[in-house]
Order: structure tokens, then C-alpha cells, then sequence
């Protein structure tokens, strides 16, 4: 493969282009509605959740159906923590969130207490679900359950988190789930538009620290080399004295540590947490995100849960019968033709042949060289 | 059990029995190895020179008997495991990562130590650099050495996955068909590849191909019905009845 | 003793329903290696039909037959869910085989289709078009019968498709007259009432089995009896079986593989369909039903060994009888004495959902010392 890393210095066009993709994310809060930036901005939070199943998937082969319970499990955190540090709340007796006045609790449960603190929770929001992903993980990979048993026994788990989540009211409210919205964050009420508006930056930032993070990881070094690898020959990857257990753990933890992050961002933006994020049809939906964008690129997996969360919302307000009817096309659409995602169909020349289809015939000026081979894995 | 030292066997089968479902894959079969040994090991189709392979890299476990390498046994260990005590494998068709460029195939068998925190320090060392280098040249793959493996001929194939067995460093190499599918040019190459390994390293040879198996001038064992018929040079066991009967005959038959 | 038969009795029932639903999961997954997330709608499609039926036994030309319903309706539901399932195998699920990460995505786009569909679909358009496409299905056997026919083919082909739209029209229209409540399409569940012989309970001593419960272990019974002999005992089922072990080979024996494939697919479609009809005597029936079983159908597969009949079996009545030994916090009346701790424990997982989680987590840990299920598929089948 050419040299994909990042030059010192960078091409003009590439200053360009970064500096008006930060002039855009600056702008945005006073060019749309702060109803519009609240809804961009959680579906950049879950760009982050995609990026992480690109990871687990598209790089390594490993279809999760299961980031549910990771997303959702960084956005408890985050919602505990606001829940306890919300002074104008009205509290139960206690001084415990009102919730558990309800159900006549009286001391807040234990695992609560750490979240007194912002520290812990700023750490718990990801490395909670990356611990938890990589138990699972670890469990599942050591005995070499890979392929659809892997993606039944995600979901698998998911439904018992759900089950769990959802009857357990005494500890975390149940099925009702808990609001963010009138809780208050450094000083600022987390529902109102100036938070929101420094939530949606936040997001941004964070999309593309993460993003950075992956590249960094899986393109152009051999540790990514090994995903790749341990996706299309695992057995091969064995003899050559590679343990493909740590590797795997060690990506589904990441991308748990992601959808925890994810998921406190969109829970604090959607103002509200509830055990509707461990639904099983939401973590599938993740999927279609990342396979409609491309899996195996990583830019195209978070474009593929923007764009299509946003095609979500636009068609919902509009038709809302049709948009299950879409989705379940976009389904059938990925994996019969579409296999390599948008961004995929655009790399392996997909508009040339489209072109050429429908009669127009490119002509090549050469014959074809054979550098044109190297890696569409490359991301420019 | 055998100790590791001067004379001793490099590998050992003792008794070894694999069943598949009652199916006698290997029966009660027993080879050794000497360190720096080459040896060729051929037979009929079926005759379980394939399931011998995946037992010695911890595939298959066998029902009876025990393998030892270097005096330990390699019983209960992982592929993982086997190959990180020195034994490598090229496997019939060749099993290259085809996503990857060639020069990433080789880095990736290089490299050391083979763990998550190992591949992310970003830089292989200079002598690694060096063997890969040098390889490229050997399998004269120097030209194509960033393109995508999945883009290489059959041939290039082939020579590629012996490539990544050879830097991959191992004590014992395990190459089964190397040279299905390549030109006689190819052939020749790869014998005297395999035989200029020997020495340093042990070779072991899973062939059909008689003419290669008569250049690399070594011993040869017969395999059938998952026992050793016997084993000489290529001249005893070309005129061996037994021999005669179950393979090469049939074999010389077909030879033009 | 009483405790014991009645913990068997409900686990046999809670099991039942899971085995009935698994069963066309067992043999699609099992057998194919395809993922079909759209199991859980299919049986809904069935569990709507249901509804359908009984509404047709409601007129008054049919009301006397009212208590024999529900046959109708096992038969005519294996039908809908199994022409689905063809359909959706001609159409998709053909391309992907081989590639079972694909077929889930697949599935799941199809289940959400479907969910849509009954939705904005009012139940008279839809049984117009089943009506419809058996018609369009059936035409061409038909017809070839009548010589006149037979020597123009493309008349036959247009006749039939022309008969089919015709019929499943004037179904859709009459259906809307004589059956208002299936004129317009609803999100909101619908339920199906039993018949009289079908409702209560029977009395042994002072313990009574209700009787739908009864009827669904019954039909669970004879689906598995039926399973079992159309795999081992037919001739499809003998070509079925040997196209899993070896494609290339039955081609080559003359083998229709893709109508074995075809024919596969609708069979297991088709138990959903029935299942769809034993769920629908346990609850009120919407778009979503399908959804609450198929996770515990994979876990039947997963548990008893993917391609095992008996695997299958045994693993539903497994976790049948646990979910109701941990829900209804049997251990308690076992042994009343236990300390507090304990207590408090077994009280924790006593409801339906904990007991849920649970099981789920106990299958996990079984997969762990057993990864390939309780009855591994011995041999050299390949991995799926």
C-alpha cells in the first residue's frame, strides 16, 4: 500500500478542507434551529457508536448486535451523575432523585454513590462498557464463537440487559428511564440551548478525537493489518503464531469504551436515558449505518449514521408510515448490491459502471495501471 | 519421554491415531525428525498426509499416541502456541492475506512479539526490515512488493506464503505442495529454496510433484492409510513393491 | 409431588411454545445455515391469519363451525408464512447463501417490512393478495390440464395472472362488506377469541391445566412428529438432508437443489406460520409479536446444537422448566426455610423478565463449557 499516512506539511487542499469543515461545525449553532443542532447533534454522537462497529466489523469481522448495551451503559453513567448533582431538582427523602421516592427507597443503592463524582463518571461513561464488552468478549472469543453465533449471542445479551434495565425499578427507575434535561452541568441547565449548543461542539470534537484514535489504530499499521487479517483468515493468523483472543477482546472493548461514549453524549442531548437504548431493532440499526456508509472505511461509517439518521428524521416528519419500508430496503439494498457501502461503491469505481450502464461509455485514455489495485482500505 | 539434545529427534510422532467420525485418518503412526533434516513425505490422495500436518500444528488432537518438538509435547497447546515454539506452516492452496500487500503479509509473519501491544509500537526493527528485504528478493516479489496480495498469480501466491513461512523464523517448517500449480522454472527455484533452508532449519515437504521430490535428494517417507509404508531415498522407495503398488505405480502411468 | 408435576407442566408449556417456534428456525438454520430474522414476523403473519380465519368463522353461513376453527386455521396459516418464505427465498435470501451475516441483514430488512406492512396494510387488501398469488401459483397446474390451454403457454401464464388479480380483488372488496373490522388497517393489537371448547381449564383434583396451554403442547407434539418424519421418512426430506451434507454431489445425483432450497425455506416459513397460530391463543396479536420470541427461538437452536432435532427438544423444555423454576421462585416453596441471603436472591429473579435474564445468562455460561450446544453436530459439517 502508498504511504496513506498524513504529510507534514499538508496539501493545500487538505488545510482547506479541514479549516471549512471547523468554520462549518463553529457556524452551524447560528445558521440552523437550535431544534435542528440538537438533533445533529446527537446523530454525531452516534456517528461515534458507528465508528466503533466499523471497527469491530468492517475491519475485524466481527457483526455485533449487541452495542446497545454498551451505548446505553454510558448513558446511565452520565445520567446518574446529573441525576445526583441536580440541586434544584425536587428530591425524594434523602435527598435521593425523585424516582426512588416513588418505589419508597431510602438509600440511594451503591453502585450510585461513585457517581457523586465527575471524575469517576467522566472515566466510568467509557471504561465501564469497555470492561464489560471486554469480559464479554473475552468469554465469547475464547472459545472461538465467531460468525453468526457471535451476533446471536450479542443479542442475546442484549436482551438480558434489557430485561434487567427494564425491571429493575428500585435501582435505576425501570422502564421509565431517567431525564437529564432539567439537571444542571457546570453551572448551566443541560436542557437548555446554550448547553446544548456547547454539547453540540463537544460532540464534534469528540467525533473527531475518536476518529483520529481508530485511524491511528487500523489504517496503515500492522496492528490493523492483524484485524484485517484475523477477519479473512483466521486460522492462517494462528500459524503464524498470532493469538487472535486479545486482539478481538481488545477491539470489541474499544468499540464498547466508543458506544459508552456515544451514549452519554446522546443521552445528555436527548435528555433522557432508558432501557428503550437496549432495544434490540436500535443495535441492529446500528448496523445498517455502518453498511449503507461502508464498513472498512471509517469516515464512511460515520457519515453513514449521519446521513441516514438525518434521512430518518426528514422522512419521518414527512411520511411517517414509509420510513420502516425504507429502512427495510436499505437492508436488502446493502447486501444484495451494495455491499461495499456508498463510500465502497465509489472507491471500486461504481460510478463508471453505472455510467456505463446506462450507455455511457468512459473511455480510458490508458491502459489501466496496475497501482490502481492498492488497498481501498486506504482512506484518503 | 525424549530429552532435547544432540541426536535426539527435532519432532517426534509416537503412535499417533486420529478418527474422524470412525474414520481412521492416521493409525498408530510413528516419525521422526532430525534437526536440520529435509524430508519429503508423499502418498496417494486420502492417505492422511494432510490431517498428519494438522496435528503436529495442534488443528487436529489426536485420539492416541503424542507428538513431541524438541523433547516437549505439543499435546493441548493452541495453533498459536505451537507456532510461537517454532513451527511453521504452508498450507496446500496458498492462505495469503489477500487484503493485505505482499510486503504487509511478511511484516505481519515478521514480526515479534506477536500481541496487540507489540504490532501497535509502529516500527519494525531494522533487521526485521532487513529480512523482509531480503526476502522479497529471494521470492522475487521485490517489485510487487506494495501491491495487494489478492492481485498476485497463483504462482506469486505460493512463493509468497513460503516467503512469510521462511520470516517467520521457525525451527521447523511444515510446506505442504509447495509447487501445485507453478511453471518448471518455478519448480526448480523452489527446491533449491527448500533445500538452501536446510541445515539451519528442519523442512518437511508434503508433495505430489515426483521430479521435485527427486531434485531435493532426500529422504523420502510414504504414507498410506495413515501409517508410514516405508521410507528411503527416492531410488529404495521408487522400487519398493509396496510402493509400487499403492502409488507409483498408478503414478507412472500417468506420466507421459 | 404436586409442586413437581405443576413446574413440569408450566415448563412444558412455556417450552412448547418456544419449541414450536424454533422448529422452522431449527430446519432453516440448521439445515441452510441461513439467519432469518424474519422468523418472529413470520409467525405474527400466521398469528394474524388466525385472527383472519376466525373472523371468516364469524358469518353467519360458517358460525356453526365456529369450534373447529382453529384446524382451518393451522392449515391455512402453514400456507400464508409458507408462501412468504418461498417468496422471500426466491427473491433474496437465494443470492446470500453461504454468507449468513448477510442473510441476517437481509432477514431483519424483511422483518421490518413486514412489521410495516401489517400496519398500513388493512387485512382485507393483504388476504386479497395471498388469495391472489396462490390463485397466480395454482393457475398454471390447473390449467395445463385443459389441452387448450397447454399448447399456448403465454395465454395460460396471462390467464392465470389475469384470474389471480381478478379473484384477489373481489376477495379484498367482499371481505371489506361482510367484515368491517378487517377494512382498515390498525398499529393496535387484535385478539383472537377461542372457542368455547378451547377456553378454561381442566380439573384434576385441585390443580387445573388450562386447556389452551393443553392444546399448544398438543400441536408442538405433532409439528415435531410431523418435522421429524418429513425429514427422515420422505423423499424431500431425504433430499433435503442431502443436499446439507454435500450440494455439489446432489446436483450432480440429478437433485433439484434449488427447489430443495426453495421447498426448505417454505417448510420452516410455514411452522412459523403455525407457531403464529399457538401464540395467538396466549395474547393479544400486533406487529410486534414476532419480536418477543425470536431471540429465545435462536437460543433454542444455539443450546440444543444448530441442525439437532432432538437438541432442539431438549433445550426448550430446559429452558422452559428454569424460567419456571426461577420465576415462579419455586426453590421458596421447595425449601422455605433457606437463609435470608439466599432469600432474597431467588426472590430477585422471580418475575418474568429477571427469570429471563437469568436463563439467557445460564445459556452463555452452558456455551461456554459447550460452544457448539448441548448436541453438537458430529462430522465434518461445515461451520456455519
Amino acid at each position: 500500500m502508498a504511504d496513506t499516512r498524513s504529510r507534514w506539511p499538508p496539501r493545500w487542499s487538505q488545510v482547506l478542507l479541514w479549516g471549512m469543515g471547523l468554520a462549518l461545525v463553529l457556524a452551524l449553532p447560528s445558521l440552523v434551529s437550535p431544534f435542528r443542532l440538537n438533533l445533529l447533534g446527537r446523530y454525531l454522537s452516534l456517528a461515534i457508536v458507528a465508528l466503533g462497529i466499523d471497527l469491530i466489523w468492517g475491519y475485524t469481522g466481527l457483526l455485533s448486535l449487541g452495542q446497545g448495551i454498551f451505548f446505553a451503559l454510558g448513558g446511565y453513567g452520565a445520567a446518574m451523575h446529573l441525576q445526583l448533582n441536580c440541586h434544584s431538582c425536587s428530591r425524594a427523602a434523602g435527598g435521593l432523585p425523585e424516582f426512588f421516592g416513588l418505589y419508597g427507597v431510602q438509600q440511594l443503592p451503591w453502585f450510585w454513590e461513585p457517581f457523586h463524582s465527575p471524575w469517576f463518571t467522566l472515566v466510568a461513561i467509557w471504561l465501564a462498557p469497555a470492561l464489560v464488552a471486554g469480559l464479554l468478549g473475552f468469554l465469547v472469543f475464547r472459545n472461538r464463537i465467531k460468525g453468526v453465533y457471535f451476533s446471536i449471542l450479542t443479542q442475546a445479551a442484549l436482551l438480558v440487559f434489557f430485561n434487567f434495565f427494564n425491571g429493575q425499578q428500585k435501582l435505576i427507575n425501570g422502564t421509565n428511564g431517567l431525564k437529564t434535561d432539567l439537571t444542571r452541568l457546570l453551572g448551566m441547565m443541560v436542557g437548555s440551548d446554550a448547553m446544548q449548543r456547547n454539547l453540540f461542539w463537544l460532540t464534534a470534537l469528540l467525533a473527531l478525537l475518536t476518529w483520529l484514535l481508530c485511524r491511528r489504530l487500523v489504517v496503515g499499521g500492522r496492528f490493523g493489518h492483524a484485524l484485517l487479517a484475523i477477519r479473512d483468515d483466521e486460522a492462517r493468523l494462528r500459524c503464524l503464531g498470532y493469538n487472535p483472543t486479545p486482539f478481538k477482546t481488545m477491539v470489541f472493548a474499544l468499540a464498547g469504551g466508543l458506544a459508552g461514549i456515544s451514549g452519554a453524549l446522546y443521552t445528555v442531548q436527548s435528555g433522557i436515558v432508558s432501557p428503550q437504548f437496549m432495544a434490540a431493532p436500535f443495535s441492529i440499526e446500528m448496523v445498517i449505518w455502518v453498511a449503507v456508509g461502508g464498513r472498512g472505511t471509517l469516515w464512511g461509517a460515520m457519515a453513514g449514521a449521519l446521513v441516514i439518521n438525518m434521512a430518518k428524521s426528514l422522512v419521518s416528519e414527512a411520511w411517517p408510515q414509509t420510513w420502516l419500508f425504507i429502512q427495510g430496503g436499505l437492508f436488502l439494498l446493502v447486501v444484495t448490491t451494495l455491499q461495499g457501502g456508498v463510500v465502497g461503491w465509489f472507491q471500486e469505481g461504481g460510478p463508471r459502471r453505472l455510467l456505463a450502464r446506462l450507455g455511457w461509455r468512459t473511455r480510458l485514455s490508458t491502459y489501466p495501471a496496475l497501482e490502481l489495485e492498492t488497498g481501498p482500505e486506504g482512506e484518503d | 519421554m525424549p530429552t532435547p539434545g544432540p541426536g535426539s529427534p527435532l519432532l517426534e510422532l509416537a503412535g499417533v491415531s486420529v478418527s474422524f467420525d470412525g474414520f481412521l485418518a492416521l493409525k498408530n503412526l510413528n516419525l521422526q525428525l532430525a534437526a536440520g533434516e529435509l524430508r519429503a513425505v508423499i502418498g496417494p490422495n486420502g492417505a492422511g498426509k494432510t490431517t498428519f500436518l494438522d496435528v503436529i500444528t495442534g488443528k487436529v488432537r489426536p485420539q492416541a499416541g503424542d507428538v513431541y518438538f524438541r523433547g516437549r509435547s505439543l499435546l493441548g497447546r493452541n495453533e498459536h502456541q505451537i507456532a510461537r515454539l517454532g513451527v511453521g506452516r504452508k498450507f496446500q492452496s496458498p492462505r495469503v492475506f489477500e487484503q493485505l500487500s505482499v510486503q504487509e503479509n511478511l511484516a505481519l509473519a515478521v514480526s515479534t512479539p506477536k500481541t496487540p501491544m507489540g504490532l501497535l509500537r509502529r516500527h519494525l526493527t531494522g533487521a526485521q526490515r532487513q529480512r523482509i528485504h531480503h526476502l522479497l528478493e529471494v521470492i522475487n516479489l521485490a517489485p510487487r512488493a506494495h501491491h495487494r496480495a489478492g492481485s498476485l498469480s497463483h504462482g506469486q501466491k505460493q512463493w509468497l506464503e513460503i516467503g512469510m513461512l521462511v520470516v517467520q523464523a521457525p525451527r521447523l517448517l511444515l510446506v505442504d505442495e509447495p509447487v501445485a500449480g507453478l511453471s518448471d522454472a518455478e519448480t526448480e527455484r523452489t527446491a533449491d529454496l527448500l533445500r538452501s533452508l536446510a541445515g539451519d532449519h528442519t523442512v518437511l515437504v508434503i508433495e505430489h510433484d515426483m521430479e521435485f521430490i527427486r531434485r531435493l535428494q532426500t529422504r523420502v517417507t510414504v504414507l498410506h492409510q495413515g501409517q508410514v509404508l516405508c521410507e528411503g531415498s527416492m531410488d529404495q522407495v521408487q522400487t519398493d513393491p509396496r510402493v509400487v503398488e499403492v502409488y507409483l505405480g498408478a503414478g507412472q502411468e500417468e506420466q507421459p | 409431588m404436586t409442586l413437581l408435576l405443576e413446574s413440569l407442566f408450566n415448563g412444558a408449556a412455556i417450552g412448547s411454545v418456544l419449541l414450536i417456534a424454533a422448529l422452522g428456525l431449527a430446519i432453516v438454520f440448521g439445515l441452510m445455515g441461513v439467519i432469518n430474522l424474519a422468523h418472529g414476523e413470520l409467525m405474527m403473519l400466521g398469528a394474524y391469519t388466525t385472527y383472519v380465519v376466525q373472523s371468516f368463522f364469524k358469518l353467519p353461513l360458517l358460525e356453526p363451525l365456529f369450534g373447529g376453527y382453529i384446524f382451518v386455521a393451522v392449515v391455512v396459516a402453514f400456507l400464508v408464512s409458507g408462501l412468504v418464505g418461498l417468496l422471500l427465498e426466491r427473491s433474496v435470501i437465494r443470492r446470500l447463501y453461504g454468507r449468513p451475516l448477510e442473510t441476517l441483514l437481509a432477514t431483519w430488512g424483511v422483518s421490518l417490512i413486514l412489521q410495516q406492512f401489517v400496519r398500513t396494510v388493512p387485512l382485507a387488501w393483504s388476504t386479497g393478495l395471498w388469495l391472489a398469488a396462490m390463485v397466480a401459483l395454482a393457475g398454471p397446474l390447473v390449467g395445463n390440464r385443459l389441452w387448450g390451454l397447454r399448447q399456448r403457454p403465454w395465454l395460460l401464464r396471462l390467464g392465470s395472472w389475469v384470474v389471480a388479480a381478478a379473484v384477489g380483488v373481489a376477495a379484498a372488496g367482499w371481505i371489506r362488506g361482510a367484515m368491517p373490522k378487517l377494512a382498515r388497517a390498525s398499529a393496535r393489537n387484535v385478539d383472537v377469541t377461542a372457542p368455547r371448547w378451547l377456553r378454561g381449564g381442566l380439573d384434576l383434583g385441585d390443580w387445573t391445566l388450562p386447556i389452551p396451554r393443553l392444546v399448544i403442547i398438543g400441536l408442538t407434539i405433532l409439528a415435531v412428529v410431523a418435522v421429524y418424519w418429513f425429514l427422515n421418512r420422505s423423499l424431500w426430506g431425504l433430499r433435503i438432508r442431502a443436499v446439507t451434507q454435500n450440494r455439489t454431489m446432489s446436483d450432480c445425483l440429478g437433485i433439484p437443489t434449488q427447489t430443495v432450497d426453495a421447498l426448505t425455506f417454505g417448510v420452516g416459513s410455514g411452522l412459523a406460520g403455525v407457531a403464529g397460530v399457538a401464540v395467538s391463543l396466549l395474547g393479544s396479536v400486533g406487529p410486534n409479536v414476532g419480536g418477543d420470541y425470536i431471540v429465545g427461538c435462536f437460543m433454542v437452536v444455539v443450546l440444543g446444537g444448530v441442525g439437532n432435532l432432538w437438541g432442539a427438544v431438549v433445550a426448550s423444555a430446559g429452558i422452559g422448566v428454569l424460567t419456571d423454576v426461577i420465576g415462579a421462585g419455586r426453590l421458596l416453596e421447595v425449601w422455605p426455610q433457606m437463609p435470608a441471603r439466599l432469600q432474597q436472591g431467588v426472590e430477585f429473579f422471580a418475575t418474568t423478565s429477571m427469570a429471563r435474564v437469568l436463563v439467557f445468562a445460564l445459556i452463555v455460561l452452558v456455551l461456554q463449557v459447550r460452544p457448539a450446544g448441548l448436541f453438537p453436530q458430529r462430522g465434518r459439517m461445515a461451520e456455519v
